[in-house]
């Protein structure tokens, strides 16, 4: 007779429970039999390379540093577009000139009005 | 122990393909080949201790390869270095946070009494001033047959610990401390200066 194709399900699930179960009854039988605990300040502290915790580990960052980042992420893209305008610039007509230029000041207006937000400062006094 | 088995016995058994142990046996059998070390390094014998963790001289071979960079993990402190007294209470520390039972290898000269710079202002005069010691490798530093050597002393010493009785380990004793007092940067010098409990040096009669 074959037995019920679920019954590996129930075996496997028995062996699931009992594998992990069974080390961790060993090591509460050890403890209450052989070796007692001995927790301690330091064993219990939190963090464990040797050197004390100062303060609370709930600190606070600020986020907006992102702006910072942004603002840097646009300008490395400014001189990606600025080394084939400074490679080519002898041979430019007049227009393209102009063009880059007018692209500078955008960019340029836009820091000025990030700078006069106070996006660079690093920590901004609340 | 009581219950051991007779040796006799027991070689006679083991002709026939039977294996007989004990509890003890078994747990100091595996405790003593698997022996995980802190990996941590002081001054110039933790490059002694790092070649003897390397291939060519292989502490794997003793069970004893596994460094752990956390002290939870950790069975066996190598003192391997030059104490300074202000690394002396993060070092300490680090004992304390290690899970009984745990073992120390004073390692070289200057763990164990500050070696060539015992004069010096900012050296501890031996580790074993503020925790217990159980192996002392002398010279400056110890080749990685030393260090070698000391895991062998060591393990020989955890084959012998008893598990129940009078002259059972220490660790195994409610009433004896896992964790000895940090010392701190005083004035002058760490304070207190050394754990009398602790240290116990040899008087010398002359």
């Amino acid at each position: 007779m074959t037995p019920d194709p679920y019954f590996f399900l129930v075996i496997f699930c028995g062996v699931a429970l009992v594998f992990p179960l069974m080390p961790l009854a060993l090591a509460w039988l050890w403890r209450r039999f052989f070796q007692p605990p001995k927790p301690g300040p330091a064993k219990n502290a939190t963090y464990e390379c040797g050197v004390e915790s100062l303060g609370e580990a709930h600190v606070q960052f600020q986020s907006h540093y992102y702006l910072y980042c942004v603002i840097f992420l646009i300008f490395d893209v400014e001189a990606i577009f600025l080394v084939p305008f400074a490679v080519a610039f002898t041979d430019l007509p007049i227009g393209a000139f102009i063009a880059i230029l007018v692209f500078l000041l955008l960019l340029i207006e836009g820091l000025v009005w990030a700078w006069s937000k106070g996006c660079l400062d690093w920590a901004r006094a609340r | 122990m009581s219950g051991q088995v007779d040796e006799g016995l027991r070689s006679e058994l083991q002709k026939q393909g039977i294996w007989v142990t004990s509890t003890q046996e078994l747990y100091n059998w595996g405790r003593r080949n698997s022996i995980w070390p802190l990996q941590f390094g002081l001054a110039c014998c933790a490059i002694e201790m790092i070649a003897t963790a390397a291939s060519r001289y292989d502490l794997a071979r003793f069970g004893g390869e596994v460094f752990r960079p956390s002290p939870r993990q950790a069975d066996l402190m190598i003192v391997a270095g030059t104490v300074t007294k202000k690394m002396a209470p993060q070092i300490v520390r680090l004992y304390n946070q290690m899970p009984d039972p745990k073992y120390v290898i004073s390692m070289g000269a200057c763990a164990i009494s500050g070696g060539p710079f015992k004069q010096g202002y900012n050296v501890l005069k031996g580790i074993d001033r503020y925790i217990p010691v159980d192996v002392y490798i002398p010279g400056c530093p110890p080749r990685p047959e030393a260090l070698l050597h000391a895991f062998m002393e060591l393990q020989r010493k955890i084959d012998g610990q008893k598990l129940t009785g009078e002259s059972k380990a220490p660790f195994l004793d409610a009433n004896q401390p896992s964790e000895f007092p940090v010392p701190a940067f005083g004035a002058h010098d760490l304070e207190p200066p050394l754990n009398s409990d602790v240290f116990h040096p040899p008087t010398i009669k002359r």
